[in-house]
């Protein structure tokens, strides 16, 4: 016997599982079609609300923001700057747009994920089971999501959001987790000693303990909202992500740098903004 | 005791770990916690502990770390629940208690003060101290009245509205202790709750919880490692050693009286002279007289006693004051009242004074010092037997 082969090996049937995907977008199509149309009104929404905002607002927003957080009008200008840069090079209605993904699969992460964290952190049993869940949507390629999102929901932004949301919620999840663990057990215990109900508790004490490491939690799934929203564009969702994808597919080294570049820009002023928040609230500890 | 006791105890016991029956029939063999760890991997943090506690007594618990004072104290508000025995405050079995009942008992009943402070670092030092009544929605007005009036009675007014993280060690513990009596428990439990501080500060606090105490008249158990604040706050004190009560006596009577080595051991490095009481001391005065007798009476009686003073008592042994024999002999030659030569040099010390009291005033004393009670004439202190009793124990 050749020891360097297996001794037998299982085809898997992929069709079949191509096909048990389809079959659900069919049967589904109802849900489906609600979900598409739910998600699209919410993107359309806060698309629509960015863009009614001039330019020059939102830039001196950032700056106002920046000064709030840092203490310093130095580094609020900075951020203006950062975000006038991707205006005055064409790119502004592609950053809303982009913006406007990221806003959207953030705030179904959040609204999604902080309470499976709350619950995984409350149950021990409940955390063993979803550890590896995590683990999974962590680790799995991200492209591997957008094939079946393509087919339950089509192309476009949907699609991209709910890939981005599977890949943004899990730090959120984590860190929420981790946040109220980590709450220092005699306090939570004077807690019960004085007689709080489970949800008083939670409400009253570990929820707030544990707000900055929550806050760290929704800064990551800011983060990776952005990272995987310029990978999305490959299902066609629009904004900066595409243009990237087509300098790339073109070889245009010059286009691809200044939208990369625009994207680079973006997520910093998200991760120091959202950062700030953190901070904010350390501080009051 | 014919009194009711507010916190009863009786065959508790607390084991982590599977496997219990075989650890409890080695425990009713009378293994030791070590043995029974490395047979069953139960480790034993309580074991059979029985006692009462009664109103208004500050219950100390002493031990050392891993003797189980503090899971011992979280079975009374069941934040640890015993793995078998009953714990009764008043008439209701804490373990009995439904999740309802639990948390009115917890809100109404007892309260908790930490070793750590168990303080929220998001709240300030008055919606702190409002905890316990803000889950029990008390309205607003009220409640912030009742945490004003505690934070002045733990000395923190003025700094009502700051921030947790500002404040020392000192006056954290003085949050935890105003937090735990705004609720208006009948019982106090203090785990130890100036473990954290240092000496000085500790000594503040040892001072403001007996004062607080003469106030309000709670029922403390109070946990602490340090023998000497078992004595200096205890009506009693329990000791405990690997989940097990040793002793439970008066500071005095486990002086006097320890109940093992490991006892007699354990309060080695207190300061007696704190904890024994001038009783422990004192020596029947030889020589007594009458304020009716007359001065030869007296001389005759100093003379045969070969004595240089006595101690004059009226009828009811109430103390009058002291006679020297000069003073007496002078009284004869002009032919005068005895209590007209009284030397004002006697000093005079309660019975329940310690001996600590009693030593500088020794120092000083020309005479031996005169042990009182409700006025009447117990005893005497002489230096010598001061010195005596300390070296001896």
């Amino acid at each position: 016997m050749d020891i360097y082969k297996f001794p037998f090996q299982i085809k898997i049937d992929v069709e079949a599982i191509d096909r048990a995907v389809r079959d659900f977008a069919v049967t589904f199509d109802v849900v489906l079609k609600m979900m598409r149309n739910g998600l699209n009104g919410l993107l359309n929404a806060t698309q629509t609300l960015l863009t009614i905002i001039p330019w020059w607002v939102l830039v001196l927003l950032v700056v106002f923001l920046g000064y709030k957080q840092t203490g310093k009008i130095k580094t609020g200008i900075v951020y203006g700057l950062m975000l006038f840069a991707i205006g005055i090079v064409g790119l502004w209605g592609l950053m809303l747009t982009t913006l406007s993904i990221v806003i959207a699969s953030v705030a179904l992460s959040v609204l999604m994920g902080f309470p499976i964290g709350l619950l995984i952190s409350t149950s021990d049993r409940a955390n063993r089971w979803v550890r590896p869940i995590l683990d999974t949507m962590q680790t799995m390629p991200v492209f591997v999501y957008l094939i079946p999102a393509v087919l339950l929901f089509g192309l476009g932004k949907t699609p991209a959001v709910i890939a981005t949301t599977i890949y943004a919620i899990v730090p959120i999840i984590r860190l929420t987790n981790l946040g109220i663990r980590q709450v220092d057990s005699e306090v939570v215990e004077a807690a019960k000693a004085f007689g709080s109900t489970k949800s008083q508790a939670m409400m009253k004490v570990q929820i707030p303990q544990a707000w900055p490491t929550i806050m760290a939690g929704v800064n990551q799934t800011l983060m990776m909202a952005m990272a995987m929203v310029v990978t999305a564009s490959m299902i066609g969702a629009a904004g900066l992500g595409m243009e990237v994808l087509i300098s790339v597919n073109r070889v245009e080294v010059g286009r691809g740098l200044v939208s990369g570049t625009a994207v680079v820009l973006l997520a910093i002023l998200l991760d120091r903004l959202s950062q700030g928040w953190t901070k904010e609230k350390k501080e009051d500890v | 005791m014919m009194e009711k006791p507010v916190i009863k105890v009786e065959n508790v016991s607390k084991l982590f770990g599977r496997n219990h029956k075989e650890a409890v029939e080695m425990l009713n063999k009378g293994a030791t916690k070590s043995e029974v760890l490395k047979e069953t991997g139960v480790t034993v943090a309580l074991w059979d502990v029985n006692f009462e506690v009664y109103a208004g007594e500050v219950f100390v618990i002493i031990g050392l770390s891993g003797s189980g004072k503090s899971t011992l104290v979280r079975c009374f508000n069941r934040l640890n629940k015993p793995t078998s025995g009953s714990i009764h405050y008043k008439d209701q079995a804490i373990e009995k208690l439904t999740q309802k009942e639990l948390i009115s008992y917890r809100r109404d009943n007892i309260a908790m003060v930490f070793q750590n402070f168990g303080l929220m670092s998001h709240r300030n030092v008055i919606s702190n101290v409002e905890y316990g009544l803000e889950v029990k929605n008390v309205g607003k007005d009220l409640r912030k009245q009742k945490a004003l009036e505690m934070i002045k009675m733990v000395g923190l007014d003025g700094v009502e509205n700051a921030p947790i993280s500002s404040l020392s060690g000192g006056m954290k513990q003085r949050v935890g202790l105003a937090r735990a009596l705004a609720n208006e428990p009948e019982v106090l439990l203090m785990d130890e709750p100036f473990s954290a501080l240092d000496p000085l500060v500790k000594k503040d606090m040892q001072f403001e919880l007996l004062s607080i105490q003469r106030k309000l008249n709670k029922t403390i158990i109070f946990i602490t490692h340090d023998i000497n604040e078992a004595f200096k706050l205890g009506d009693r004190v329990a000791i405990m050693r690997d989940g097990k009560v040793i002793q439970i006596d008066t500071p005095e009577a486990m002086i006097t009286n320890p109940a093992d080595d490991y006892v007699r051991e354990f309060i080695e490095g207190a300061d007696k002279s704190k904890v024994m009481s001038v009783r422990q001391v004192m020596i029947t005065p030889s020589c007594i007289v009458k304020t009716t007798d007359g001065a030869n009476r007296a001389i005759v009686e100093m003379r045969s006693n070969n004595v240089s003073s006595a101690y004059i008592v009226n009828e009811k042994m109430e103390f009058k004051g002291m006679l020297t024999l000069d003073g007496a002999i002078k009284a004869r030659d002009t032919k005068g009242k005895i209590s007209d030569y009284f030397s004002d040099d006697v000093i005079t010390i309660n019975t329940d004074a310690t001996i600590g009291d009693a030593m500088p005033l020794a120092a000083n004393a020309k005479y031996p010092i005169a042990v009182l009670e409700d006025n009447k004439l117990k005893g005497i202190i002489t230096k010598a037997s001061l010195i005596s009793t300390l070296a001896e124990n």
